[in-house]
């Protein structure tokens, strides 16, 4: 249903111009969930925000049910990191919830109930009244994915939804996040720096190189459902994909690696070039 | 706001019952912060007695004098002299109406100058200009543009008092937040939803900073105004009370300004609190 073709983005120009993607292809299927991993400032928010439709790509095309997009897409959700920015403060988290369902068309009850019926699906309902502020990060978070249930997208877009949160709050929102996908069969692009929980999450994990980003491999994860916490991540299968993750994040070469060999070559290429900076994880 | 189920705010309310050592508490705190006050008006008043000079009636006088004048009429005007409803309803009413229409015209425009980069460009060194001269300067023009009176009263207020409203409101919507931006596009808020519900809302807190710095220019000019034209109003009876030599009555116009300006404070700082208590709980919160 997501379609990216060598898409590639330039910030700036002349000599200051730094290249963030260099030509990305990804294709997400139909109620899939498709995590994408790269070290940071390898360009994940660039590729996550032109999908969204908030920067225009330098080239390359993007098409959502083949329909090409150039605009922000009518039904696409994104879930951003920061929470206490994307919520509005003077709003309550009803309010929040249900100001983009107006343009579904949708009256003032049909608006509330849709919210309330998406809260009490990520465990909120006693907080409708209550103003995000008046709830922990992990909670906030829950809002902003109770407001992207309710807009009811054919795509979520998740921009490390889980990068501001506590470790125990974290495993709750990823098993939230499988909840939601199971329940409303979403089709989610999920982008993290976590490599174990683009295993954890995933259908496929898809691993960026470092800026210029390509897609240095993907790898299927063909984990059982329903995932657990401390069972799936002791599967030996998980354990051998996530070594497979962390080399392809670090650029190492491995040969079960299913990356093509110009893409190794432009690796070696970029990080002779880029020095020997190391890739955060 | 109708219904706070902050946690925070139920245990504070539980945490401070009113027992009478609490309400004692309170009252030396109110004591601590106004016994200057009193302290202040007795000094005055000894020393205007002392020096008995006719320029600087005691406070007792000026507070007798402004009975006499403006707050011994019948019950049925409120207390009210004819002569105090024929000076303080007209100078209230350009007061509100020259800050209302300057808080019309300064959001609109600071709203559409925030927004447009390049409308900013163009009209910000002609708005540079214009707020650095000084408004009072402006009056002859006024008096020859406009006719002598409310009108003319009316320009001089909100041409002066629109700057810090426009300026304010320019600066809070310019610098609107990326994300709530991204947020707002992403989920295709409406042009309304988003002039309404997120930009003059994120901007609220500096409209209403800049709302309050042109309350009080509003009073101040609204003096100026009547001293220089004007056949009512307070100004101008501050100024005719000092031509008949009543010199109690000039200073009864005095005080009530500073009252009024006083009052006006509170009050808008009161609907500030309301209307904004989601900026302070906030604020208090992260």
């Amino acid at each position: 249903m997501l379609d990216v073709v060598n898409l590639r983005h330039t910030y700036g120009e002349g000599p200051k111009a730094h290249q963030a993607l260099g030509g990305i292809d990804l294709k997400v299927s139909e109620g899939e969930l498709v995590c994408v991993v790269g070290p940071s400032g390898a360009g994940k928010s660039t590729l996550l925000r032109s999908i969204a439709g908030l920067i225009k790509p330098t080239e390359g095309h993007i098409r959502i049910r083949d329909t090409e997009i150039t605009d922000t897409p009518g039904d696409l959700a994104v879930v951003f990191q920061d929470y206490s920015r994307s919520l509005f403060p003077w709003m309550t988290v009803e309010e929040n919830v249900a100001l983009p369902l107006r343009r579904r068309g949708q009256d003032r009850k049909a608006r509330r109930a849709a919210a309330g019926e998406a809260l009490n699906a990520v465990g909120l309902a006693g907080a409708t009244g209550k103003y995000p502020w008046e709830l922990s990060g992990g909670m906030q978070q829950r809002v902003a994915i109770a407001r992207a249930i309710a807009y009811r997208p054919s795509l979520m877009l998740m921009d490390e939804p889980f990068g501001s949160v506590d470790a125990q709050t974290r495993e709750d929102l990823e098993d939230l996040v499988l909840q939601v996908r199971k329940d409303h069969r979403m089709t989610i692009l999920l982008i993290t720096h976590d490599i174990d929980e683009s295993v954890y999450l995933g259908d496929r994990v898809v691993v960026l190189s470092k800026a210029p980003a390509r897609v240095a491999g993907e790898l299927p994860v063909n984990l059982p459902f329903p995932r657990d916490q401390i069972a799936t991540r002791e599967l030996p299968a998980f354990v051998h994909l996530r070594a497979e993750v962390g080399r392809l994040v670090r650029g190492k070469e491995h040969p079960a690696a299913p990356a093509t060999e110009e893409e190794n070559l432009a690796d070696a290429e970029d990080t002779s070039r880029s020095g020997e900076r190391p890739a955060a994880g | 706001m109708t219904v706070t189920t902050a946690p925070e705010n139920v245990k504070g309310d539980a945490a401070t019952p009113r027992t009478p050592g609490n309400r004692w508490h309170s009252l030396t705190a109110v004591l601590t912060r106004v016994w200057l006050v009193p302290v202040a008006i007795v000094a005055w008043e000894l020393g205007t007695r002392q020096a008995e000079s006719f320029y600087f009636p005691p406070p007792s006088a000026i507070v007798i004098r402004m009975h006499e004048l403006w707050f011994s009429g019948p019950a049925s005007d409120l207390f009210l002299t004819e002569e105090a409803i024929e000076n303080f309803g007209p100078s209230l009413g350009r007061l509100f109406t020259g800050w209302i229409l300057a808080c019309l015209i300064g959001i609109t425009l600071g709203i559409a100058l925030g927004r447009s980069a390049t409308l900013y460009d163009y009209v910000n060194p002609i708005v540079e200009f214009a707020r650095a001269t000084p408004p009072p300067a402006l009056i002859p023009l006024f008096v020859i543009l406009f006719k002598i009176g409310t009108p003319m009263q009316l320009a001089t207020i909100v041409y002066t008092v629109v700057w810090p409203i426009l300026i304010n409101t320019v600066d809070g919507a310019r610098f609107l937040d990326g994300t709530y931006a991204d947020t707002a596009k992403v989920f295709g808020l409406t042009r309304a939803q988003r002039f309404f519900r997120i930009i003059l809302p994120s901007a609220a807190p500096k409209i209403f900073a800049g709302m309050r710095v042109s309350l009080s220019i509003a009073v101040i000019l609204m003096v100026v105004s009547e001293l220089v034209g004007s056949i009512d109003g307070i100004g101008y009876l501050i100024l005719f009370k000092q031509q008949s030599f009543d010199l109690p009555g000039m200073w009864g116009g005095v005080v009530l300004l500073g009252i009024l300006g006083y009052v006006l404070n509170a009050s808008f700082i009161l609907v500030e609190r309301r209307v904004l208590s989601w900026h302070r709980r906030a604020r208090q919160t992260t």
